[in-house]
């Protein structure tokens, strides 16, 4: 631990951080100019020599077959040059995911799901023309409810590289057993990663090399699956994701886009984009799925847990299995004799879920953290204190030690930050007119996760250095922190550094999701840089496969954990929530970049906010999607709803990572935020809300009934 | 969007004989709403007469002491004239809690009074929809509809209308003005909206072809206290789920002079005719106001999801009506 | 009848865009934003939504912040556009506020960036003229210029979003140049 050092001077254009090294620097993102000039270019903004528009049809059934498709209205419009339908795509070879067999048969596994694709000169022409293909279908029953008891559903086997379930001691009769029980069942809805940049492609064939534009979080993926799909040699795929508008999971792996794009693109000969309507992005790209969350704590009256029982159930679609893999938190968190975390996912006609920011994680502490706030009111004991109280030796769930955890660190820290302590801890007491006011907090907690990288590093004859690797810079600032790490393992300063990244000539890498790009990128430049160093005679260029090590087990339980703290006012007249303060601070190893990732942090906690008190989706029964398909709809948070937001973190020096001692940090910032506001809510109302968000609609009606 | 012409007449009359010449054609002035419902498909003309630069762009003085407003004034700039917020503070607070800068930058005084109701299934053409689609059914009274109407609804239909604008019209008395080759006539706008019945495909009384050329703001209201208030699922730039306009004015502790209107409750803003007559002439109280209030709301019909905005709206109506009267009653 | 009536679907228009005129024929469907990005190639107003409720697209139409998606491109004939092309000027410098942001970080993925730029400069000019906001003190006097403070800015910046979560960012870089 090296004390606080968070705040960076904001307007600090530093090249050199605290250990007088390029890392940790709060050095300017490296593509920011091109950014705030409007000369980036995203996946749609390739404007190759006659390059034709796509547009997607969506099915219009939530479950069966299509029967006919009738193009003529739609080709007869001037301008249109194709209308792919069901069939189109049975060349190709069946793709691993079943999200991507698009237009290989007539099946219609969910509404949304793309039943045939325009392809014009033009967009409007594009759009015009998805609307004049006429589609019928045979349609069967379809089922997209999700309830505790839904038939159908079963314990998955595995779930983010662990076991589905996880069981030690006897739960249930220690849990019947203890002094103080709590017994909750928690919901959060289905929500939507919304990235600015909706999903694109642009493609373009010549003869039988394809090169894509496409907006994803790892070109690397992206290519092996275009070569499986349109069976072609890697090398005769060029995948190009320069700029990437976000994407918080949902552009993790390849999504239909990619696909129909170099589909469409063949079939008329022509450069294509596809850039998914903002519309029918919710029933394509995935989704959080919904959970149904039942927390069961046990505790002796001295507030230690004897008893946690977390039982997550979920749906997936028949398409894919996914598991929104929220009880996996219950194994991490606090020290119990007794545990069971599991999880039950129910297959229905529903679009297929996926990725999420911080996915398991996000859900899972928000019903966790909130039912350690029901126990510490149940025993009177303050929320920080009974976390601190329950702080386990080795992780519950592996027996593991930790590599690191300083998550009481950042509770006191946050605390004395935030003016936790002489908290008055009876709820709904303060008010201000028509206004209640509280308090909450809430801990955070990510894994460390890292896979096989390779980069170079090129030694220049001008004396600078290149280092490549093909990374996504979603947003994160990857291009920055990587030439930090280079500059750092070099010994040069920062300015003699270029990165290259976002194209798939450079070595391949990773995708940017589970808050492992840095990490597995860094490690492998690092590596690169550091024997570029000592040997230059290797050089000029120095290959680095962190294969083997990235990749090896470790003995430890790596993770970042974090600290969040709120005071909300909930307006008694319209049961509207507002954000007063919003606080966190991280342990996350060693911060490599002091400005991005603040930028990262605060970003997540303002999704977060979203999360717990205006986003709101749901799976409209009769017809199988989203009614919140768009973005008046479905209300992703605005300046107005967002208050002044601190982060803050605790330096780590954890030597059990990787070389540089980082762990994520682009997701941990979600994880706990909904809890800590949620608490305050409680706080302020003293009524409990277990139902996300937190939309005036619920929070006046109990209001009325119970304040 | 198919393809469609584009005329772009220089004068109201020529505007009216270009619509009779392109039956099924719209008039297009801001095109903030008209744009994106091309975009859905949700409307199809064959021609577009744009009135956007008509020369109906300004706010003038009525002798009466009242104001006109011209049909093309954006509603930013309605929200920002001087005489709007001094004498009907009501109509600039509306404006100001609708959609975002950027949109009332362009969104006019007309076009505000005819956008569409933003029910999702409305504006998907693959769900049934009585107000798209005579006949088709409505996705909404079984589906989503948390946002939905709780007084006035039909079988047929549950939307609600989006503008927060016309609730503070509503409430301060304005009257449209039309004009269409037959002739001029105004409405108030209280009256000039319908409620869903049998025929939720029309949402007001206006005529094929009718154009909205102004807004009148009745001297009667000029200068009497009046205020809006909204709540909604965001801190801003998202529909309302319950909102009011209330114009107050108390002599002696007595309610002299009161007009209140809600909006998101129903297919047109909705004018409270139980809480006006019960308050008129009544003493300014906490307690008369509630009762009044309640009146009106009794007749709500609330469905499955959308209880909550009866005691929402209740709130929200005391709350600016408490604010209003002056202090003593408040008390 | 104007000399805009053209028949058929599609119109010849005249724009000044970012200080330079373009004349195009233009089908009456496209909007101001398509104009840009597939005409033009100024791609640095954004399509995040192309239906006003993001603010990605925003631009200047004769000094006014608008949402391009919603703008039929025949009806702004003779307009003046500037573009976040547009704000640097002639010189290699960037505008004042495009340097806060890069000072402040108050960008991520850098796709709502523009449309932030763009919005912001249209609000300085709203306040500057004494447009009142949400949040304004109803009672405040009309016509001096509004104190932009961090509520102002907030409200009048949320027909922006920003999924990065840089807002607080962005307020700051704001609040540097004015």
């Amino acid at each position: 631990m090296t004390g606080t050092t968070g705040t960076a001077p904001s307007k600090d254009h530093g090249t050199t951080g605290p250990t007088g090294t390029a890392l940790g620097a709060p050095a300017e993102r490296r593509e920011g100019r091109q950014k705030v000039t409007g000369a980036a270019r995203y996946a749609a903004e390739y404007a190759l020599p006659g390059r034709a528009h796509a547009w997607p049809v969506p099915a219009a059934v939530a479950r069966g077959r299509v029967t006919g498709v009738d193009t003529s209205a739609a080709l007869a419009l001037p301008g249109v040059l194709a209308v792919l339908t069901p069939g189109d795509a049975a060349g190709l070879a069946a793709p691993e995911d079943g999200t991507l067999a698009v237009l290989r048969s007539a099946d219609v596994p969910h509404r949304g799901w793309c039943v045939a694709l325009a392809v014009a000169e033009t967009p409007e022409t594009a759009r015009a023309a998805a609307r004049a293909v006429r589609v019928t279908y045979g349609t069967e029953a379809h089922h997209v409810d999700l309830t505790e008891d839904a038939p159908g559903g079963y314990e998955p086997d595995e779930v983010a590289g662990g076991p589905g379930r996880v069981e030690h001691g006897d739960p249930e009769a220690a849990f019947a057993a203890a002094d103080v029980r709590v017994d909750v069942t928690y919901r959060v809805p289905p929500l939507h990663n919304h990235p600015m940049e909706p999903h694109a492609t642009t493609a373009h064939w010549e003869g039988d090399r394809l090169t894509v534009y496409t907006s994803s979080q790892g070109g690397t993926t992206v290519r092996a699956t275009l070569a499986q799909l349109f069976r072609l040699p890697e090398e005769r795929i060029t995948v190009v994701a320069e700029h990437v508008g976000g994407g918080f999971g949902s552009k993790g792996t390849p999504r239909p886009d990619v696909v129909l794009a170099a589909l469409a693109a063949r079939h008329t000969g022509r450069p294509v984009t596809l850039a998914y309507p903002r519309r029918l992005l919710p029933t394509v790209v995935g989704h959080r799925a919904p959970t149904v969350q039942r927390l069961r704590l046990g505790a002796g009256t001295d507030g230690r847990l004897t008893a946690l029982l977390h039982e997550v159930t979920t749906h997936t679609s028949h398409v894919r299995e996914f598991v929104e893999y929220a009880a996996v938190v219950s194994r991490v968190m606090y020290a119990t004799p007794a545990l069971l975390s599991t999880h039950r996912v129910v297959p229905l006609d529903v679009p297929s879920p996926s990725w999420m920011r911080a996915p398991g994680e996000a859900p899972g502490m928000y019903a966790l953290e909130s039912a350690v706030d029901e126990l510490a009111d149940a025993l009177g004991t303050d929320p920080v204190e009974l976390r601190v109280r329950n702080e386990p030796r080795r992780e519950p769930g592996s027996g593991k030690p930790f590599s690191s955890r300083h998550v009481v660190e950042c509770l006191r820290e946050g605390a004395r930050r935030f003016g936790w302590a002489g908290r008055d801890p009876r709820p709904g007491v303060r008010r201000e007119g028509p206004l209640l006011v509280g308090t909450g907090v809430a801990a955070a907690t990510y894994p460390f996760q890292v896979a096989p990288s390779t980069a170079t590093a090129e030694a220049r004859p001008d004396g600078t250095f290149v280092v490549r690797v093909n990374a996504a810079d979603i947003g994160t600032g990857a291009r920055t922190v990587l030439a930090q790490i280079a500059a750092d393992a070099l010994g040069v300063p920062l300015e003699r550094v270029r990165t290259e990244v976002g194209h798939s000539d450079l070595p391949p890498a990773p995708l940017a999701g589970g808050s492992c790009g840095t990490a597995s990128w860094g490690w492998a430049v690092h590596e690169a840089c550091a024997r570029l160093a000592a040997h230059p005679e290797e050089g000029p260029t120095v290959h680095a496969d962190t294969t083997g090590e990235a990749d090896a087990d470790s003995p430890y339980a790596r993770h970042a954990f974090g600290a969040h703290f709120a005071e909300v006012a909930v307006d008694t007249v319209t049961g509207e929530v507002r954000v007063r303060r919003l606080l966190g601070v991280f342990a996350a190893g060693r911060i490599l970049n002091a400005r991005t990732a603040r930028s990262q942090f605060t970003g997540a906690m303002v999704m977060g906010l979203g999360m717990a008190l205006t986003e709101h989706s749901t799976l409209d029964p009769a017809f199988g999607d989203f009614p919140e398909s768009d973005l008046a709809s479905y209300h992703v948070p605005v300046h107005a709803d967002v208050p002044d937001i601190e982060a803050d973190w605790l330096d780590e020096d954890d030597t059990h990572l990787n070389p540089m001692g980082s762990k994520g940090i682009g997701e941990i910032g979600i994880v706990g935020t909904a809890a800590a506001l949620g608490n305050a809510v409680h706080h302020a109302t003293g009524i409990r809300f277990r139902e996300l968000p937190l939309t005036p609609d619920r929070i006046l009606a109990r209001l009325l009934c119970e304040g | 969007m198919n393809g469609f012409g584009y005329l772009r007449p220089d004068s109201v009359q020529e505007a009216a004989e270009a619509y009779a010449a392109h039956p099924g054609a719209r008039y297009l002035a801001g095109g903030t709403n008209l744009v994106d419902l091309l975009k859905l498909g949700v409307e199809r003309p064959g021609t577009l007469i744009d009135i956007g630069r008509l020369p109906l762009d300004t706010v003038q003085e009525l002798p009466d002491g009242g104001l006109r407003v011209g049909a093309t004034v954006r509603n930013s700039d309605l929200a920002a004239d001087p005489r709007v917020r001094d004498r009907y503070p009501a109509l600039s607070q509306a404006l100001l809690s609708g959609a975002s800068a950027q949109l009332r930058n362009v969104a006019t005084t007309g076009g505000n009074l005819l956008q569409r109701t933003r029910c999702p299934y409305f504006q998907d053409l693959d769900k049934p929809c009585n107000k798209r689609d005579p006949g088709s059914g409505c996705g909404a009274r079984d589906g989503v509809h948390r946002d939905h109407a709780v007084l006035g609804h039909s079988p047929q239909c549950i939307a609600t209308h989006p503008s927060d604008m016309a609730v503070a019209l509503a409430a301060l008395d304005a009257q449209v003005e039309l004009y269409s080759t037959d002739g001029t006539r105004r409405l108030p706008v209280a009256d000039f909206y319908r409620l869903p019945g049998e025929h939720p495909d029309r949402d007001t009384w206006i005529r094929p072809g009718e154009l909205i050329t102004g807004v009148r703001l009745p001297a009667a209201t000029a200068g009497v206290p009046s205020a809006y208030r909204k709540a909604r699922d965001r801190a801003s730039y998202a529909f309302a789920l319950a909102s009011v306009a209330v114009v107050l004015r108390v002599e002696d502790g007595v309610v002299d002079q009161v007009g209140l209107a809600f909006g998101g409750l129903a297919h047109r803003p909705w004018r409270a005719r139980h809480t006006e007559l019960a308050l008129l002439g009544a003493p300014a109280t906490p307690a008369a106001f509630e009762g009044a209030v309640a009146l009106e709301l009794a007749h709500a019909e609330p469905l499955r999801d959308n209880a909550y905005k009866v005691p929402l709206a209740r709130g929200l109506a005391l709350d600016v009506l408490n604010r209003l009267a002056p202090a003593p009653a408040a008390a | 009848m104007t000399s805009a009536h053209q028949p058929g679907h599609h119109s010849e228009v005249t724009l000044r865009v970012n200080g330079k005129p373009h004349t195009l024929r233009v089908d009456h469907r496209r909007v101001l934003l398509d104009l840009l990005r597939e005409e033009l190639d100024l791609t640095g107003s954004k399509k995040g939504c192309d239906h006003g409720q993001c603010g990605a697209c925003t631009v200047l139409v004769d000094g006014r912040r608008v949402n391009s998606c919603l703008l039929l491109a025949v009806a702004l004939d003779g307009s003046e556009i500037t573009t976040v092309e547009g704000l640097g000027g002639d010189g290699d410098e960037p505008h004042p506020l495009q340097r806060a942001f890069l000072d402040r970080d108050a960008l991520q993925c850098g796709y709502c960036t523009p449309g932030q730029l763009c919005s912001a400069l249209g609000m300085l000019a709203e306040a500057a003229a004494g447009h009142p906001s949400h949040v304004t003190d109803p009672a405040a006097p009309s016509g001096p210029p509004v104190p932009l403070d961090r509520t102002e800015i907030r409200e009048r910046m949320s027909g922006n979003l920003c999924r990065c979560g840089a807002y607080p960012r962005i307020v700051e870089a704001i609040e540097d140049v004015i």
